[in-house]
């Protein structure tokens, strides 16, 4: 059973020079796995991430067939219904925890908050709740950081505490855009495993979006590769290496190798079919 | 920002000569931005509107003696406190019987001639002082900044009448006391941009190239201040012709029979209640030229912005 | 002798109590000709060291020795000739109002050169940017090619050393081929000296033959780029980010 279906997504930016499509006609589904969207800068991977909890921001346009979130589609939803829908069944992890957590609060207070905005339970109730959320994500002394603001806390804490917050809820899905691109390889290793982690404990569909194939291909069970706005190919995670389309290819192979020493990095070469080719669908339908 | 001709056969090659992303040459990149920055401008309706008021204001005060019915001097005792739509006195005439139409038509001279004068000194002086005080730092940042304080703890008009009466009335004055107030905040504006230019990467590559602070200053820094300067400028500008005005109604900027907007309603306003167009003539005249660089200046604001690439 | 020596070198910022030693007791020597690299987690010191010796950073004490000249607090005009910087962030680098002809023309200029317009066209080439990018603002450019620009800016003057801080980290992965290429072809064609300072060890591995792993302002280790490819280091830190850097493992869940 997928928790979401994706058909024939759409985002159009009007511009001077006529209408900019940022993301044209995908279709892929989510089922309880771990998908990697990767593309470069100007694929539309973040706008496809955005566009499931429509915050595309005006003029920004989007239209799809459907989006449905276990049947419901999210397309025909009110802004009303939407507000349910974000935080409580798809969360959202950006790259940077500095903009998005509030600093003028405490980590403690905007834990509970979001966890007070979706379930009617007590201060007490609460508050052991994003104790235990804080826990989770491997947070060693909660106390402390419950209490602490958000300028005291290190890139990699600051991380943990948005999943903290964005998984307090009990979502079915989440999104984590570029979650680890602003941190250290060591805590991003970290931070990947704390995801990881509790993705699997909760049964949760995961949608990373990232730049980096290969950190991807290590973490996700299935690929999208975008480009230009469309799905060129999926692949399974583990045969990645096997990948058929020469973009995908020209990724792997302009990356420098630590293993495997070259003169020259392989280039990629750009072809314009590609640009116009079909979108690969990636929608698993036939799935149990 | 004068519109770019455009000879109607060829036009479409104008426009794509004027729209490349690959010009070539520094007069074609030039034309090719300042076009760019025309169109967003041109696309917001109110900014046109200002600009079209402003057009309109220029060229009144261009053609003044053409437009004008009547010498603005010329006393007509007979015809005194003259009501609107008279014949020959479309906007009525004075306490002295000046016909109120030519007396507004040469005031716009002089409120362009405020507007100007002050636009020039009181944002270039702050440019100066605020880049200074940014980029140097320390004992002329902390000296700079401090008079700039000095000067903002002073409400503005109270200030201008200080100085004003220390330089004696008149126009000249008026203006350089205006100015004198006006500067603060530009120079507070500069310091705070420079502030966060001055640690920039392009700012220390070219420091790599060995130029000196004189040349950061000049050619890197003021680029980037100006912009944002010329948008507070153009909003403050109403606050400038009010202040204008405001020492004219006080007796304090032009003298009479100069026709200045302030001065004309400092007249009228001894018979407000039983001749009430003397003063509120010139005080829409006022308000409609206040709206119309408010206009300019959110518009501006848009073309402007340098982070959207935006180019002077 | 030619290339940069530091010894016992000390970088600091502010003073008394908020004093902050970002640098600690640094040495290492790079030879002409050859190219360095310097990695590290951020906040490890590894570009403050890049900006002491180019003297944007004025609060440092030890020995710094480059092109042959021993450096005090000024840097000498023959200093910013041999010695350029290519700095982490395309976007950042340039200045938002210059077109790349004003840049590339200004930096000539400052260095003395008159045939400006004929070196304009050479550079442009040099860095595989056509003439038709003479006239363009950086927001007409792509990351690439604002780095490409950047490069450009930093051959001007015909250096001899190259400070390359995180060169390619602002880019995609398909770009970062384009440019580290660009880097090597240079290298090879000019004989200049790279300084290279990277989060990304598979980049440094690829650009430099010594390597220098910094952590909290201190240089743990210096390797060569054989034993790291060989995975044989001698610091567990060095270690530890060798095999973070392979990407993420499951068994190492936390």
């Amino acid at each position: 059973m997928n928790i979401l279906d994706v058909e024939n997504l759409w985002v159009k930016f009007p511009t001077r020079s006529g209408m900019f499509d940022a993301v044209r006609g995908i279709s892929f589904s989510l089922g309880k796995e771990r998908l990697g969207i990767v593309g470069e800068s100007g694929s539309g991977k973040s706008m496809t991430g955005r566009a499931i909890l429509r915050l595309i921001r005006k003029p920004g346009i989007v239209t799809a067939d459907h989006i449905r979130l276990e049947g419901n589609d999210i397309m025909a939803m009110s802004e009303r219904q939407m507000r349910d829908v974000r935080g409580q069944r798809i969360s959202m992890v950006m790259q940077d925890p500095k903009f998005s957590l509030n600093p003028v609060m405490t980590v403690g207070d905007q834990i509970m908050e979001a966890y007070a905005l979706h379930a009617n339970a007590s201060k007490a109730e609460t508050k052991r709740k994003a104790m235990e959320m804080l826990e989770a994500v491997s947070i060693r002394d909660p106390e402390r950081v419950f209490r602490a603001y958000p300028h005291e806390m290190s890139g990699g804490m600051g991380q943990r505490i948005m999943i903290a917050m964005m998984l307090i809820p009990g979502p079915e899905i989440l999104i984590a855009d570029e979650p680890t691109s602003a941190l250290d390889v060591s805590v991003q290793t970290q931070v990947l495993g704390i995801i990881d982690r509790l993705v699997q404990e909760r049964g949760m569909g995961l949608i990373f979006i990232s730049h980096d194939l290969s950190l991807v291909t290590s973490f996700c069970d299935r690929v999208l590769i975008m480009y230009a706005g469309r799905i060129v190919e999926i692949c399974q995670a583990d045969k990645l290496h096997e990948a058929q389309h020469p973009y995908t290819r020209g990724l792997l192979n302009s990356l420098p190798r630590l293993d495997e020493p070259s003169k020259r990095l392989e280039v990629l070469k750009r072809d314009p079919a590609w640009r116009e080719a079909d979108s690969v669908s990636g929608s698993v339908s036939a799935r149990a | 920002m004068t519109a770019v001709g455009i000879p109607e056969p060829d036009k479409q090659g104008w426009r794509e000569w004027l729209l490349t992303e690959a010009p070539t040459s520094r007069r074609h990149a030039r034309a090719a931005s300042l076009y760019q920055g025309w169109l967003t401008l041109k696309s917001n309706k109110l900014t046109m509107i200002g600009v079209g008021i402003l057009v309109f204001l220029f060229l009144v005060a261009l053609f003044a003696p053409f437009l004008a019915p009547h010498d603005p001097f010329a006393q007509e005792l007979g015809y005194r406190l003259q009501p609107l739509w008279t014949d020959g006195h479309l906007l009525g005439t004075d306490s002295l019987g000046r016909d109120i139409l030519s007396r507004l038509i040469y005031g716009s001279r002089i409120t362009l001639y405020i507007v100007l004068m002050v636009a020039l000194i009181a944002p270039i002086a702050g440019l100066f002082v605020g880049t200074v005080a940014g980029y140097v730092g320390g004992w002329a940042d902390t000296i700079l900044m401090r008079i700039t304080d000095i000067f903002l703890a002073f409400p503005r008009l109270v200030l201008a009448l200080a100085f004003v009466a220390a330089l004696g009335a008149g126009i000249e004055n008026a203006v350089l006391a205006i100015a004198l107030t006006a500067w603060p905040p530009y120079a507070r504006i500069a310091r705070a941009e420079t502030l966060s230019i001055r640690k920039s990467d392009y700012i220390s590559a070219v420091k790599l190239q060995g130029a000196g602070p004189l040349r950061i200053i000049t050619k890197h820094i003021w680029p980037l201040c100006i912009s944002s300067l010329i948008v507070r400028v153009t909003l403050d500008m109403a606050g400038i012709i009010l202040a204008a005005a405001g020492l004219g109604f006080l007796g304090l900027g032009a003298q009479p029979p100069s026709p200045e907007w302030g001065a004309m309603i400092s007249e009228g306003r001894k018979f407000l209640l039983d001749y009430w167009w003397i003063a509120t003539v010139p005080g829409l005249a006022i308000f409609t030229v206040s709206l119309a660089f408010n206009l300019l200046g959110d518009g501006l604001r848009d073309v402007l912005d340098p982070k959207d690439g935006g180019e002077l | 002798m030619s290339g940069i020596a530091i010894d016992n070198l000390n970088v600091w910022f502010s003073e008394g109590r908020d004093r902050v030693d970002a640098v600690k007791n640094a040495a290492l020597t790079v030879r002409q000709g050859s190219s360095f690299g310097l990695v590290g987690e951020s906040g490890s010191g590894k570009s403050t060291i890049l900006r002491a010796l180019t003297g944007l950073v004025p609060t440092w004490d030890g020995h710094m020795e480059a092109v042959g000249e021993t450096l005090g607090k000024k840097r000498s005009a023959r200093f910013y000739k041999k010695v350029q910087m290519v700095f982490q962030d395309p976007y950042a680098s340039l200045h938002p109002r210059h077109s790349v002809d004003q840049v590339l023309g200004e930096t000539l200029g400052l260095h003395g050169y008159r045939d400006i317009e004929t070196r304009i066209s050479e550079l442009l080439d040099n860095v595989g940017l056509g003439p038709s990018f003479r006239f363009r603002y950086p927001h007409q450019l792509s990351g690439g090619q604002r780095q490409r620009v950047a490069i450009a800016r930093a051959l001007a003057p015909e250096p001899e050393i190259l400070l390359l801080d995180e060169p390619t980290s602002a880019l995609d992965v398909s770009v970062q081929a384009e440019i580290l290429n660009l880097l090597t072809d240079l290298r090879t064609e000019r004989n200049l000296t790279y300084l290279m300072v990277s989060h990304n060890l598979a980049v440094v591995g690829h650009m430099c033959e010594r390597i220098a792993v910094m952590q909290n302002g201190e240089i743990v280790e210096v390797m060569t780029v054989q034993d790291m490819r060989a995975m044989k280091p001698k610091h567990t830190y060095t270690r530890h980010l060798l095999e973070s850097s392979l990407g993420y493992k499951r068994a190492v869940s936390v």
